[in-house]
């Protein structure tokens, strides 16, 4: 540690933004988002789903082009799929018609390495990352935990400087999980894989800061850089251990309290302005679930953010969301990395089906414009009907096409629910008609 | 697995546009060329020695090899065609806007009308040698399978799932390495099934290629299906029959020997997460896997290719890939020029086939051949109606009972590949015998054998139906008419839709024979555009068989889209279980 490791990836200046249909650049993806990695650490990319975190690791490994700025690894510029880098992904991505050994041997093959080279590069790959035995297995054959083992034997036997891991324990079980971040971190300090640096997309905080030696926080709509934390606690690192649940709390609390979204009051005449607030995709039910949670003990009507996510089993990418739309509708309120009940939240819970129902109509028109916008429209039009279309394009001229369309479900199912209007699928279209 | 692979076809979009103008007008224009470039007007094309079909029953083995031998051409020209022409319409996007459109006409295209033409063809090039015959004939084939198979692969190319697209890139792969590592082996289980699917299509066109007359000249190859046509002319219904059995025989052993262990081979190309619960078998591929000498053999040869699909190659690019990439409004400039290119060949292209008409007839003879086109129209519509009825319920009902389902499902199967058009003559002596109306009879012919998709396709799907949906059903006391309405009926409308779809393009093509019958010496028809065209062939008159086959295939496009595509769409989206 007497000099600074040397820089091994850079990346400076990245924005990224997609041609809409009309050929035009759409709002940012990624805003100037710059990244220096050294020799020797992992660094984790925490952010929510949609903050571009995946499109960030994708343009880091030259899938991707970026609109602007550009990566270089290991004083290289990076201009497509790049030498030195591997990648783990989330759904394993395994050739399923491949066994388990010719997985783990595709990428030197088709770099031509010679064949006995393969063979032995391949099966010490299989042996360091715990896999013997499995080599003439099918993928379906084996349970997730010893696919994805496969991902990470086939990105290291490539012998790459740096490592991508795409949120690669997300699809397993907790147990098979934790198994797999003890393995690798095991590898990792006890220098037996020869990587330099690992970068780590993840929407796990607890994850995060029991593998990272640094965190960048990045921020949606554009994605951005909100914060870095560097994480100074030696590994073996314990989940139990005060620093660690501090650390954990600080950043649930750095990523509860960014700039809120501009919550209208009750309506003005300008709502149009305020249709582009994207909505996730949440269900009604969740929604009531989450406040009888809160209310109840041992919460009483203010939850600790870790500890309901604990207690809910949720991570960070289902919890957010709901708290997110909660907050929308003036049910929770955020306070550092605390959720708490609103006086309507709290008359919610005391309700039957019938009065929540009403309730939840009555606080979207307050506070959802699209929904106040869709009921308007209707009210307008002589026939009390209006073609989904319509608003998904204008919808589409503050979001892209996908979040439009997420956002446009979610209005339709509160909408529903809060018995605003009828939505008719196969005709795309809303009305007043239900059933009588 | 009906469903799963269901019709390449089925799920594209629906309205027709600009693009599909432009690709009838190019599919006629090339045709009318053939036509017009190779039939000197009265001069009889200079056929082979027409071949001596004796009704002999020894022959009829080597008769059955030389027929199987022409699927088997067939079978691999349709898959080189395929090859190329998908991963060109997949990889160009240029080429794609012309390619699909006009794969999507081809498709509509009456496969026998086009006979006439190709026979002209590849007779022209061959002048006096069996060899034009026989390419004619394999040519037919090949147009009933080819592009089916195509859009499958095209399809297959383009929803290679993306995280396994990423790993290529990522591991490097060159494109000709990502096509046989990634590519390729994703569209194998889609590819297959609609081959198999193709395959039994083909037989039917085999038997209708093999004897063929068109003007003065007839050419007869050996093979089953002319051995019937012969039979057919004597009137003998003994020699029907010992041919239908051999025909029989040649498709078991074909699905025996060929497709069954292939398929139980692919199972391994699916991308799925588990362990399938259909385990496709085959006493074949078991047996061959068994052995010691035939996996020694074959070994190095596996070897060799997969060294093969290893090498770096990229294919060479004319351009650099990132360094010379034309800007946005570049690109559009070059949109722009090469859609007025196509444009103006379209444009020629129609008024070819417009002048090439009009050298014959006028425009009464179009409003002739609306019209019946829409008799055949209300044929084939009336005939699916009643097959759906008869049938839909007799499929489920044997669907619902898997002990019943596992015995039909294979026979239904064979039956949809049985090439039927073997029985019109004896069909037809039977309308001549009782003196029926054959605008009525004929018609029958028309769904003879396309039906038996509607019924395995239908079995699969009750097969398919949840088992507690049934139960929900019975527990809550749902009986009669709303039991099929609301229960049984959206469940296996997708499934049920596949089968409609295939079984309609068949019945289209199936009328061109069923319209017009020998028996003997004697001639039945029906008033339709098949016997329009199948009339025009016989007699060698190009211009109206131009204008009967366009006519068809404007019909059976705009069928398509308007109404089988869009049932499918929402039965996919409402119905998909």
């Amino acid at each position: 540690m007497l000099d600074q490791p040397a820089t091994l990836l850079e990346a400076s200046h990245i924005s990224q933004s997609y041609e809409t249909g009309s050929g035009e650049r759409g709002d940012p993806v990624l805003k100037d988002v710059s990244l220096t990695v050294r020799s020797g650490e992992i660094v984790g990319i925490l952010g929510r789903s949609g903050c571009g975190k995946s499109t960030f690791l994708r343009i880091v490994s030259g899938l991707t082009r970026p609109t602007e700025g550009a990566v270089t690894i290991a004083g290289r510029k990076v201009e497509g799929p790049a030498d030195g880098v591997a990648m783990v992904f989330q759904s394993f991505a395994l050739f399923p018609w491949l066994t388990v050994l010719d997985n783990v041997e595709i990428g030197l093959r088709a770099q031509n390495v010679p064949a006995e080279e393969t063979r032995a590069r391949a099966l010490q790959a299989i042996d360091v990352i715990g896999l013997d035995g499995f080599e003439s297995a099918y993928p379906k054959e084996i349970s997730g935990g010893m696919r994805q083992r496969v991902g990470f034997a086939r990105a290291l036997v490539v012998q790459p400087q740096v490592l991508l891991m795409d949120e690669p324990f997300s699809a397993l079980d907790v147990l098979t999980a934790e198994t797999l971040r003890t393995d690798l971190l095991e590898l990792w300090q006890e220098k037996r894989i020869p990587i330099k640096a690992i970068v780590l997309v993840t929407h796990n905080i607890e994850e995060a800061v029991l593998m990272c030696d640094r965190i960048v926080v990045l921020a949606s709509n554009p994605g951005r850089i909100a914060d870095e934390i560097v994480v100074p606690l030696a590994h073996p690192r314990d989940r139990l251990d005060p620093e660690f649940r501090q650390m954990v709390e600080k950043i649930y609390a750095l990523m509860t309290q960014r700039p809120e979204p501009k919550l209208p009051g009750p309506q003005p005449v300008a709502a149009a302005a305020n249709l582009g607030i994207a909505l996730p995709e949440v269900s009604s039910n969740a929604l009531a679930g989450m406040l009888e949670e809160i209310a109840g003990p041992p919460y009483e009507g203010k939850a600790d953010l870790p500890h309901l996510a604990d207690s809910l089993q949720m991570e960070v990418d289902d919890l957010f969301p709901l708290g997110e739309t909660l907050q929308m509708l003036r049910m929770v309120e955020f306070a550092d990395a605390d959720i708490k009940l609103t006086p309507i939240g709290r008359k919610f819970v005391d309700m039957d089906v019938d009065q929540r129902k009403k309730l939840i109509g009555e606080q979207l028109l307050a506070n959802i414009p699209l929904a106040a916008h869709i009921k308007r429209v209707l009210d307008e039009r002589p026939s009390h009907r209006a073609p989904a279309s319509r608003f998904r394009e204008e919808l589409e001229d503050y979001m892209s096409e996908d979040y439009a369309d997420r956002t446009l479900r979610t209005v339709i199912n509160f909408g529903r629910y809060g018995e605003l209007f009828a939505y008719d699928e196969s005709g795309e279209s809303f009305s007043y008609e239900n059933p009588q | 697995m009906t469903k799963l692979y269901s019709l390449a076809s089925a799920g594209r979009r629906v309205l027709p546009n600009h693009w599909d103008v432009i690709a009838l007008a190019i599919v006629m224009a090339t045709l009318a060329a053939i036509a017009r470039a190779y039939h000197g007007v009265a001069q009889p094309l200079s056929a082979p020695e027409a071949q001596a079909i004796t009704l002999d029953y020894g022959v009829l083995p080597y008769y059955a090899l030389r027929t199987a031998l022409r699927m088997f051409a067939a079978l691999l020209a349709s898959f080189v065609f395929t090859f190329v022409y998908a991963t060109a319409a997949a990889k160009s996007r240029r080429l794609e806007m012309v390619l699909v459109p006009i794969l999507d006409i081809l498709q509509s295209v009456p496969i026998l009308g086009f006979l006439s033409f190709t026979v002209t063809f590849f007779l022209g090039l061959f002048p006096g040698n069996v060899m034009g015959a026989e390419l004619a004939a394999v040519f037919a084939i090949f147009t009933s399978q080819a592009w089916n198979m195509t859009f499958s692969l095209y399809q297959s190319l383009r929803t290679v799932p993306r995280d396994l697209d990423e790993v290529a890139r990522s591991l490097r792969l060159t494109g000709w390495q990502k096509f046989w590592q990634l590519e390729a082996p994703f569209a194998v289980p889609g590819l297959l099934w609609n081959t198999m699917m193709s395959m039994s299509g083909g037989w039917f066109f085999v038997v209708a290629s093999e004897a063929i007359t068109v003007g003065d000249t007839t050419i007869t190859l050996p093979g089953v299906g002319s051995y019937i046509a012969a039979a057919n002319t004597a009137g003998r219904w003994d020699a029907i029959w010992a041919a239908v059995a051999t025909m029989a025989i040649v498709i078991l052993l074909y699905d025996q020997l060929l497709f069954r262990p292939v398929i139980a081979w692919a199972t391994k190309f699916r991308v799925e997460l588990s362990v399938g619960q259909e385990v496709e078998e085959s006493w074949v591929l078991a047996a061959l896997r068994r052995t010691y000498w035939v996996r020694n053999a074959f070994g190095p040869v596996f070897a060799g290719l997969q060294w093969l699909t290893f090498r770096r190659l990229a294919l060479p690019r004319l351009i650099p890939d990132n360094a010379l990439k034309p800007t946005p409004a570049a690109s559009r400039v070059i949109d722009v020029v090469w859609f007025a290119a196509v444009a103006a060949v379209a444009i020629y292209a129609l008024w070819s086939v417009v002048a090439y008409v009009a050298t014959e007839l006028s425009w009464p003879d179009v409003g002739n051949v609306v019209v019946l086109t829409i008799y055949t129209l209300i044929r084939v519509l009336v005939l699916m109606a009643l097959a759906t009825i008869v049938w839909v319920p007799i499929s489920v009902w044997v669907g619902l009972r898997p002990r019943w389902a596992e015995r039909v499902q294979p026979f239904a199967q064979f039956l949809a590949a049985f090439p039927v058009n073997l029985l019109f003559g004896a069909a037809v002596s039977l309308v001549l015998t009782f003196h029926l109306n054959p605008d009525i009879w004929l018609s029958v012919l028309i769904v003879f054998g396309t039906q038996w998709y509607i019924v395995f396709n239908t079995i699969g799907g009750a097969a398919a139906y949840p088992n507690d949906m049934r139960e929900a059903a019975a527990n809550f006391r749902i009986h009669g008419w709303d039991w099929w309405r609301k229960v049984i009926l959206p469940g296996v409308a997708p499934y049920y839709l596949t089968g409609a779809i295939t079984a309609s393009g068949g019945s289209w093509n199936a009328s061109i024979v069923a319209e017009y019958v020998k028996w003997k010496d004697q001639l039945v028809t029906a008033h339709g555009v098949g016997a329009y065209i199948a009339e025009a062939t016989d007699k060698g008159d190009f211009p109206k068989i131009v204008l009967g086959v366009a006519m068809m295939s404007i019909f059976v496009a705009v069928f398509n889209r308007l109404f089988w595509r869009r049932l499918y769409a929402m039965a996919e989206r409402r119905y998909s279980l």
